[in-house]
């Protein structure tokens, strides 16, 4: 049968329509996701090999329990499972390196409430000993 | 006082590179009881496989061997020599000569020095006695003995069997309910020689150990002048306020500290603990941090010992009264 013609003004809106479309682009959830800027993960210089020993030889798993040491499984102490990934020490301290050296030096002086005594570790310990925790994830 | 523990750690770990052979090995041996034992150790080793050896060589003869050619295996002398003189002779001579030996060790040059040890579940207690049997200083867990002098041991108990062993001292020998036993042996040089309890008794038998520290005749002589006396009094702030949350818990209802009112008899003496290199008999090292975590678990640490937790105290007072301990050197 006969094909109605289709009138000039409905092609003129399907064209601008169209221009319209390809301007624009492709639908927004095919786009590429914004990149927000991450923050550089702080690094611990220490030797953590040494600072492994240096938990077992101080016996730390008497009050932590501390993956991948045999025998430390203590309960006075918080666990120190993923402790790498936490955002406190003691819950009320931040956990970046250098806050987590002064936390091993002498905790007392970070939070009187704590009964984690100064174990006597110097700064050099301390920080192998934390280097060793920056690897506990 | 703050150490560097970062010097310490080689040291700490060159034992345990070495394995277990200076420490609490039978075949390290650093005293002639000990040398005596191993010696006949090694010949019955040896002497062991030398004779299964040549048993298994009669078995392959007798297997390989043409009829003709193994004869002289079957008949009565071969059966009487090989299986029953040769063991007759050997283990009677091995008899006689280990009993000889035992009793050399236990006779002979008078002890310069006798120290009772008792062993309780599951710690043990030390007293040093005078020539009278009088006792004139008592302490847990750790033996301080001057080197080259023979020492006597004076082993009892009152609860269950214990067994005394300082492996790289001495050969074994039972502390029995009702019965005193006593061992003599020294310790040809300086060191720290382990020992552990060696006759199951109880649930904690795994963590019973003790050490025996042989000194110089200087340094034990020092050693002796300042544990035979009082405890040292608190020095620091902390100290102070340790010694009143000692005081206020009730620990000195078990434990004695000379010196103080401090006077109970039911867990070791604690007077110089601070001096020891380790606590609840050879479990742990002997730092502020043990201490705080031993008094305050020590039931997780070590189930069904005669010490309850004391988890009620607060973190300062944790840290108090551990100092105090720390301090009792």
């Amino acid at each position: 049968m006969r094909r109605v013609p289709t009138p000039r003004s409905v092609c003129r809106a399907a064209m601008i329509l169209a221009a319209i479309a390809i301007a624009a682009g492709p639908p927004a959830a095919a786009q590429e996701p914004v990149q927000i800027p991450q923050q550089p993960e702080p690094r611990v210089r220490g030797n953590a090999a040494l600072g492994r020993a240096i938990v077992v030889e101080q016996a730390c798993g008497v009050c932590h329990e501390i993956p991948g040491i045999a025998g430390a499984d203590g309960i006075v102490g918080p666990p120190l499972r993923r402790f790498a990934l936490r955002p406190l020490i003691a819950g009320k301290i931040p956990n970046t390196p250098d806050m987590l050296i002064a936390w091993l030096d002498d905790p007392p002086a970070l939070d009187p409430e704590t009964a984690m005594p100064d174990v006597g570790l110097d700064r050099t310990t301390a920080r192998d000993v934390a280097a060793f925790l920056a690897t506990l994830r | 006082m703050p150490v560097s523990v970062r010097l310490l750690v080689p040291l700490a770990l060159a034992p345990l590179v070495a394995g277990c052979v200076e420490v609490q090995s039978m075949f390290s041996p650093a005293g002639p009881h000990a040398e005596q034992v191993a010696y006949l150790g090694w010949l019955m080793i040896i002497g062991g496989f030398a004779i299964f050896a040549l048993v298994l060589i009669l078995a392959a003869l007798a297997i390989v061997l043409p009829a003709r050619s193994r004869r002289w295996m079957g008949g009565r002398g071969f059966i009487v020599s090989l299986g029953v003189v040769f063991p007759v002779v050997v283990l009677a001579a091995l008899l006689v000569w280990g009993l000889g030996m035992v009793r050399a060790l236990d006779t002979g040059e008078s002890p310069a020095l006798r120290v009772e040890v008792v062993g309780v579940q599951w710690w043990w207690e030390v007293r040093y006695l005078g020539p009278d049997g009088d006792v004139r200083l008592t302490t847990a867990n750790e033996i301080v003995v001057p080197t080259g002098r023979t020492v006597e041991y004076v082993l009892r108990t009152e609860d269950v069997i214990h067994s005394f062993w300082v492996p790289v001292l001495a050969g074994k020998l039972d502390m029995i309910p009702g019965r005193i036993n006593t061992i003599r042996f020294a310790a040809n040089r300086p060191g720290v020689y382990r020992g552990q309890c060696a006759e199951y008794c109880g649930g904690q038998h795994a963590l019973m150990a003790l050490d025996v520290v042989a000194l110089e005749a200087a340094d034990f002589e020092a050693w002796w002048r300042l544990n035979a006396g009082p405890a040292l009094p608190p020095r620091t702030p902390q100290q102070i306020a340790g010694a009143e949350v000692f005081r206020q818990w009730g620990c000195g209802g078990c434990h004695a500290v000379r010196g103080t009112e401090a006077n109970g008899e039911i867990g070791p003496d604690l007077t110089h603990v601070g001096s020891r290199l380790r606590i609840a008999a050879g479990t742990f090292p002997n730092t502020i941090g043990t201490l705080a975590g031993w008094v305050a678990s020590a039931q997780h640490l070590k189930p069904g010992n005669g010490m309850p937790s004391f988890d009620r105290m607060t973190g300062p007072e944790l840290r108090a009264v551990a100092a105090y301990l720390e301090g009792l050197k």
